[in-house]
C-alpha cells in the first residue's frame, strides 16, 4: 500500500497546480511539492530495506485474465531512480519558482513538471512491462508539454515536436521487443523476465527482441545516431532541462538498460551494439560539445557524451562496469543538474546564454561561479569531486576489457581522448563564462540570483564534494543496493576509496586533464578548423523528413480516396452488397416460412407514396430544397406506417426526428449552393449505378422478406411479459429503454452528447459566406422575423411544453418517454429561434446547452450507480405505488429519473447542434451591421 | 353507418394523399411542393385521427397532435427559408 501511496501521492499532485492557482508563486511552488514530497519521504521510509536486498512489490488486479495487473515493484535501482527522480524533482520546483517570470502561467508549468515525475516514477517503479511501457510514453508526452512549454517560440514547438517523435518512434519499438519478451517468456511481469535471461538469450528471437529494447533505450537517452532531438529540447525552460535532460527523462534509457541487464546482456551482439553506440557517443558528443556557443547547447552536448560513457560501460559486459554505470548515473544527475541550473541563473540575470559575449561573470556573480566551477570541475573528473570516481572506474574498467583481442588497447585510447575532450568543454565552461575578460554587450547587467534561487545548486553541489570525498560513507550502500538489482547476482568486491596508489587509471585521469588543458588552449585553431565544415541542422533533416511523409501519406489517401462521393458510395454500396448477398446465397428453400398477409388498401396506397416520394428525391436531388420536400413527404409515409401497425412510440420518434432533422438540412443547406451540376458521369457509369442500385434494392427486400416471414420464437413475448412485473411499466418500449437495455441507452445518450460537442467544436468559429440573393437570384424578404410566425410560436411554446411533460410523464405505461419529450421540446425551442432570432431567445433565458448534455449524462449515471449502495447490480430499477389524497394511487420508479437524465441529453445535444448551426450566420451579420 | 362513413372517409383522405403527392411532385414552383407537403401533414392527421375510431383505441391521438405541430414547424422553417435563406438569424 505505500508503494501504491509513493507512486500514485505524484499522479494526483498533477491536478494540485491548478487547484491553486489563485495563490501566489511562492504558495502555488509550496502546495506543488507537498506531494512529491510526502512520497520522497514514503520513498526514504522504505531505504533500510531496500539496503538489505529486499524487493518490495505490490500488486492490484485489474484484468488478470489478460495477466493485466497494476504491479509496483521496488528494488535498489528503482530506489535510486526514485530518489533522483523525486529529490531533484523538489529542488526543480524550488528553482522553477524564481526562473518563471510573471507572464509565465505557473501552475500549468508545475502540472507539466509533476505529470513528467509521476510518469517518470512509473517506469522505475513499474513491475510490469507492458505498464513501465505505458508510463515510458507518458514521459515522452510530458516532456512534450514541457519543452514547448512556451509556446510561442517556434524553436520551442519544432523541438518538442522531435522529441516526441524520436523518442515516440523508439516507444514503439521498445513495445514490439517487450511484446517479444512477453511471448518468449510467457509473462510481462518483472519478477519472471529478470530470471528468464537464458531463456531470452537463447531464444531465436532474442536478436529483434535486442535490437528494439536498445531502439527504445537508445532513443531515450539521446544515444548516436538519435541524439539530434536533445539540443533541439534545449528550447525548454531551464528548469526543464536540468531536471528531464539531466536527471530523469534522458536517463529512462538507461535506466531501461540497467533494468534488462541481466536478461540482456552477456553475449556479443550487446558488447558489439551498446558498447559501440556508447563510445561512439562518448567521443562525439564530447567533440561537439567543446565547438557550442550557447551555454545550454555545450551541456547538452556534454549529457550525449556522458549517456554514451554510461552506454559503453553497459555495453562491456562486466559486472563492475555496470556498477561504474550505476555510479556515474547518480553522478552525472548531481553536477549536470547543478550545471543546468547554474546555466539558467547566468541566463536569467544577464540575460543572455552566448559564451562570446558571456566574459567576466565571477566579478557580478562571485558565489554562483563557484558553485557552477565545482560542478564543471566533477564533470572534468577533478579529484574529490564525484565525477573523479566514477571516471577512474570507468577507466579501469575500460582497461580490464579483451573483448576486441588484440586491438582491445584501442578503447582505453578512445576513453583518455574522450575524457580530455570533456575537461577541454568543462574549462571552456569555467573559463569563458566567468573570468576572460569583460562582458560583451549583455542585455542586463548581470547579479547574483534571489537567494532561494541558489539553494538547488548549493545542494546538489554540497553532494558532489560529500560524495567525492566521502563516497563509501554516502553512497556506499545506496550503490551496493542499486547494482544488486542491476546485476541480480551478488555484487563482485570492490574498493570505493579515493585513492588507490598510483596505476594507469589515474596516469589516463592526468593525462586526460593535460590533454584537455592543450586542447582548450588550442581552440582557437580549432575552432577554425571546425569552421570549414557545414554544419548540419537536424531539425530541418527532420523537416524535411516529416514533409515527405507527409506527402506520402496524401499520396496514398488520395489513392484510397479520390474525393469522389460518387466514388466512395459507389465502393461502399459495392462491399455491402457482397457481404449481403453472400450468406443470402447460402439460404435454401425456407423452412417454416409465415403466410404472407394480404395487400390492404392502407398499405398499397401508402407504398405507392412511398415509392413515388423515393423516386422523386432521386430525380430531383440536383435541386436541393425541393429533394428535401421530396424526402419530407417518405418521412411522413413511414410515420403513418409505424402507427397503422401499432407501433405509436416509434411513429413519435419518426416524425420527431424528420422534422429535426429537416430543420438540420435547411440550416446548411443555406451555406451551399443551391442547385448541384447533373452528375458527370457518361451513360456507362449511369448504367453501372443503376445496376448496383437496383441489386442493392434487391436484395434488402429480400432480406426483409425473409425477416417478415421467419417463424421463429421472438424475444418479444419475454418483454412483454415481464415489462409489468419487471421493470414496473406496461409501455413495453419505454421499459426496453430505461430498464432491460438501460446500458445501451446510457451508451447511446453518452455519444449523442459527444457528437454534439464535436458538432459544435466543429463549426465553432467557422466563417461562411452569407448570401444575398436566392436560387432564382432575387433579393431575400426584408421581413426578418414574419410577425404571425412569431405571435403564433410564442403561443405554441407552452403548449408543446405541456404536451412533452405529458408525455414524459406517462411515457413508462404509454407511449412516449424522455427520447420523444425532449425532442419535442427542442422543436419548441428551435421554433422561437427561427420565429424571432437568436438575440431575442439567448436574452430570454440562459440556458447553457453543454451543461444541459452534461447534467443529463450524470443524472443517468447516478441513478445508475445508486443501486450499488444498496447491493444491487448497476442500474437496477426500483418502482413502487403510492397513494396521495385528491391524486389517488401512482407510481414512482427510478427509470423516470433516468429517463429525465434521456431527455435533458436530447435536449441539450439537439439544441446545441441547431443553435449553434443557426449562430453561425448571427455573428458575422453583427458584424457587417455595425460596419 | 360509422363503419361505413369511416371507409368512405379514409378513401377519401387516402385519394388527396395521392393528389397532394401529384401536386408536390409537378410543383411547379416551390412553394407549391411546400404546400403540398403541408396539406399531407394535415391529411395524415385526419388519417390517424380515424384510424383511431376505427380501432376504437386513443394511444394515437397524441401522434396525431404532434404531428399537426410538426407539420407547421416543418413548413414554417421551409417558409423561412424561402423567405430569407437563414432559418435562424
Amino acid at each position: 500500500m505505500k508503494l501504491f501511496l509513493l507512486c500514485f501521492l505524484p499522479i494526483i499532485g498533477v491536478i494540485i497546480p491548478s487547484l491553486v492557482k489563485g495563490l501566489g508563486r511562492s504558495q502555488i511552488a509550496f502546495f506543488t511539492a507537498l506531494l512529491p514530497a510526502a512520497s520522497l519521504a514514503l520513498l526514504l521510509s522504505e531505504m533500510f530495506a531496500v539496503f538489505d536486498g529486499a524487493v518490495i512489490s505490490h500488486q492490484i488486479a485489474w484484468v488478470s485474465s489478460l495477466g493485466l495487473n497494476l504491479s509496483l515493484r521496488l528494488d535498489g535501482l528503482a530506489f535510486l531512480f526514485a530518489a533522483l527522480i523525486l529529490g531533484i524533482g523538489l529542488l526543480v520546483i524550488l528553482y522553477a519558482r524564481y526562473y518563471l517570470s510573471e507572464r509565465d502561467n505557473m501552475s500549468r508549468f508545475y502540472s507539466y513538471l509533476i505529470l513528467f515525475m509521476a510518469a517518470m516514477l512509473g517506469v522505475v517503479l513499474s513491475g510490469n512491462l507492458i505498464q513501465m511501457w505505458f508510463f515510458w510514453e507518458m514521459t515522452s508526452i510530458a516532456s512534450f508539454l514541457l519543452i514547448s512549454f512556451w509556446t510561442h517560440k517556434s524553436e520551442a514547438r519544432k523541438g518538442a515536436r522531435l522529441a516526441l517523435t524520436v523518442t515516440g518512434l523508439g516507444g514503439l519499438c521498445l513495445l514490439a521487443g517487450v511484446i517479444l519478451i512477453g511471448e518468449t517468456v510467457g509473462s510481462y511481469e518483472l519478477d519472471v523476465v529478470l530470471n528468464a535471461g537464458d531463456l531470452i538469450r537463447a531464444s531465436s528471437l532474442y536478436p529483434a527482441i535486442l535490437v528494439l529494447v536498445l531502439l527504445g533505450a537508445f532513443t531515450k537517452s539521446a544515444q548516436f545516431p538519435f541524439h539530434f532531438w536533445l539540443p533541439h529540447a534545449m528550447a525548454a525552460p531551464t528548469p526543464v532541462s536540468a531536471y528531464l535532460h539531466s536527471a530523469t527523462m534522458v536517463k529512462a534509457g538507461v535506466f531501461l538498460l540497467a533494468r534488462m541487464y541481466p536478461v540482456l546482456s552477456g553475449t556479443d551482439m550487446w558488447f558489439v551494439l551498446v558498447s559501440a553506440t556508447g563510445l561512439m557517443t562518448l567521443l562525439y558528443g564530447a567533440y561537439t560539445a567543446v565547438f557550442q556557443h550557447d551555454l545550454k547547447g555545450l551541456l547538452a552536448y556534454s549529457t550525449i557524451s556522458h549517456l554514451g560513457l554510461i552506454t559503453l560501460l553497459f555495453g562491456l559486459n562486466r559486472d563492475m562496469a555496470a556498477v561504474a554505470a550505476i555510479f556515474h548515473i547518480i553522478n552525472h544527475a548531481t553536477f549536470k543538474a547543478s550545471l543546468f541550473m547554474a546555466a539558467g541563473i547566468i541566463d536569467h540575470e544577464s540575460g543572455s546564454r552566448d559564451m562570446r559575449k558571456l566574459n567576466g561573470l565571477f566579478r557580478f556573480m562571485p558565489i554562483t561561479a563557484t558553485l557552477a566551477m565545482v560542478a564543471a570541475a566533477a564533470m572534468a573528473g577533478v579529484p574529490l569531486l564525484n565525477g573523479f570516481l566514477s571516471k577512474e572506474m570507468f577507466f579501469t574498467e575500460v582497461l580490464g576489457q579483451r573483448t576486441l583481442g588484440a586491438i582491445s588497447w584501442l578503447i582505453p585510447v578512445l576513453a583518455t581522448v574522450g575524457a580530455a575532450l570533456s575537461v577541454a568543454y568543462s574549462l571552456r565552461f569555467i573559463h569563458d563564462v566567468f573570468f576572460n575578460g569583460e562582458p560583451r554587450d549583455l542585455p542586463k547587467t548581470p547579479h547574483e540570483p534571489p537567494r532561494y534561487m541558489r539553494v538547488p545548486v548549493e545542494v546538489l553541489v554540497a553532494m558532489c564534494l560529500l560524495v567525492g570525498a566521502f563516497p563509501a560513507f554516502t553512497i556506499g550502500s545506496l550503490l551496493n543496493a542499486a547494482s544488486e538489482a542491476t546485476l541480480n547476482t551478488p555484487v563482485p568486491e570492490y574498493s570505493l576509496a579515493i585513492w588507490h596508489g598510483f596505476n594507469i587509471p589515474l596516469l589516463m585521469s592526468a593525462m586526460a586533464i593535460i590533454g584537455g588543458v592543450l586542447i582548450y588552449m588550442s581552440r582557437k585553431q580549432l575552432f577554425r578548423f571546425q569552421a570549414s565544415f557545414k554544419e548540419i541542422n537536424a531539425s530541418e533533416i527532420f523537416d524535411k523528413v516529416i514533409y515527405q511523409v507527409q506527402r506520402a501519406a496524401h499520396a496514398t489517401i488520395d489513392w484510397i480516396d479520390n474525393g469522389s462521393y460518387q466514388r466512395s458510395a459507389f465502393i461502399l454500396s459495392a462491399f455491402a452488397l457482397v457481404m449481403l448477398a453472400i450468406p443470402i446465397s447460402h439460404i435454401s428453400e425456407p423452412l417454416d416460412r409465415l403466410a404472407h398477409t394480404e395487400a390492404q388498401m392502407p398499405v398499397i396506397v401508402g407504398s405507392i407514396l412511398l415509392i413515388l416520394g423515393s423516386l422523386a428525391t432521386v430525380l430531383v436531388s440536383h435541386k436541393r430544397i425541393i429533394a428535401l420536400a421530396m424526402l419530407s413527404l417518405v418521412g411522413l409515409v413511414v410515420s403513418i406506417a409505424f402507427n397503422f401497425f401499432s407501433a405509436p412510440d416509434l411513429a413519435l420518434t419518426q416524425v420527431l426526428v424528420e422534422v429535426v432533422a429537416i430543420i438540420l438540412l435547411l440550416l446548411t443547406l443555406y451555406f451551399f449552393p443551391q442547385t448541384t451540376p447533373r452528375s458527370a458521369t457518361g451513360p456507362a457509369g449511369f448504367a453501372r449505378d443503376i445496376l448496383l442500385a437496383s441489386t442493392i434494392g434487391a436484395v434488402v427486400g429480400t432480406v426483409c422478406l425473409l425477416m417478415l416471414t421467419y417463424n421463429a420464437e421472438s424475444v418479444s413475448q419475454f418483454y412483454i411479459d415481464n415489462a409489468k412485473t419487471g421493470g414496473g411499466g406496461t409501455n413495453v418500449v419505454n421499459v426496453i429503454l430505461v430498464d432491460f437495455r438501460g446500458f445501451d441507452t446510457m451508451g447511446e445518450i453518452l455519444v449523442l452528447g459527444i457528437a454534439a460537442l464535436g458538432i459544435y467544436k466543429l463549426i465553432a468559429r467557422m466563417r461562411l459566406s452569407i448570401r444575398t440573393r436566392d436560387a432564382q437570384g432575387r433579393l431575400w424578404s426584408e421581413d426578418k422575423h414574419p410577425m404571425i410566425l412569431s405571435v403564433v410560436s410564442q403561443s405554441l411554446l407552452p403548449l408543446a411544453l405541456l404536451i412533452s411533460a405529458y408525455i414524459f410523464l406517462r411515457g413508462h405505461n404509454l407511449p412516449g418517454g424522455g427520447f420523444i419529450a425532449g425532442l419535442i421540446t427542442a422543436v419548441a425551442m428551435i421554433l422561437q429561434y427561427f420565429a424571432h432570432g437568436v438575440s431575442w431567445v439567448s436574452a430570454r433565458h440562459k440556458i447553457v446547452y453543454q451543461s444541459l448534455i452534461v447534467s443529463g449524462l450524470m443524472i443517468a449515471v447516478l441513478t445508475g450507480l445508486a443501486p450499488l449502495i444498496w447491493g444491487y447490480p448497476f442500474l437496477t430499477s426500483w418502482f413502487d405505488y403510492f397513494t396521495l389524497p385528491v391524486i389517488g394511487k401512482f407510481e414512482l420508479t427510478s427509470a423516470l429519473v433516468f429517463d429525465l437524465g434521456v431527455f435533458l441529453t436530447v435536449v441539450g445535444s439537439t439544441m446545441l447542434i441547431l443553435s449553434n448551426l443557426g449562430k453561425l450566420t448571427t455573428n458575422q451579420r453583427l458584424k457587417v451591421e455595425q460596419q | 353507418m360509422l363503419a361505413l362513413s369511416l371507409q368512405f372517409a379514409i378513401a377519401c383522405v387516402f385519394i388527396s394523399l395521392l393528389l397532394n403527392a401529384w401536386r408536390l411532385i409537378i410543383g411547379p414552383e416551390t412553394t407549391d411542393r411546400i404546400l403540398a407537403v403541408d396539406t399531407m401533414y394535415v391529411n395524415c392527421v385526419a388519417l390517424i385521427i380515424m384510424f383511431g375510431i376505427h380501432t376504437q383505441s386513443d394511444v394515437y391521438f397524441e401522434a396525431a397532435a404532434l404531428i399537426a405541430l410538426l407539420g407547421f414547424i416543418s413548413t414554417a422553417a421551409f417558409c423561412k427559408f424561402l423567405l430569407r435563406g437563414d432559418i435562424i438569424e
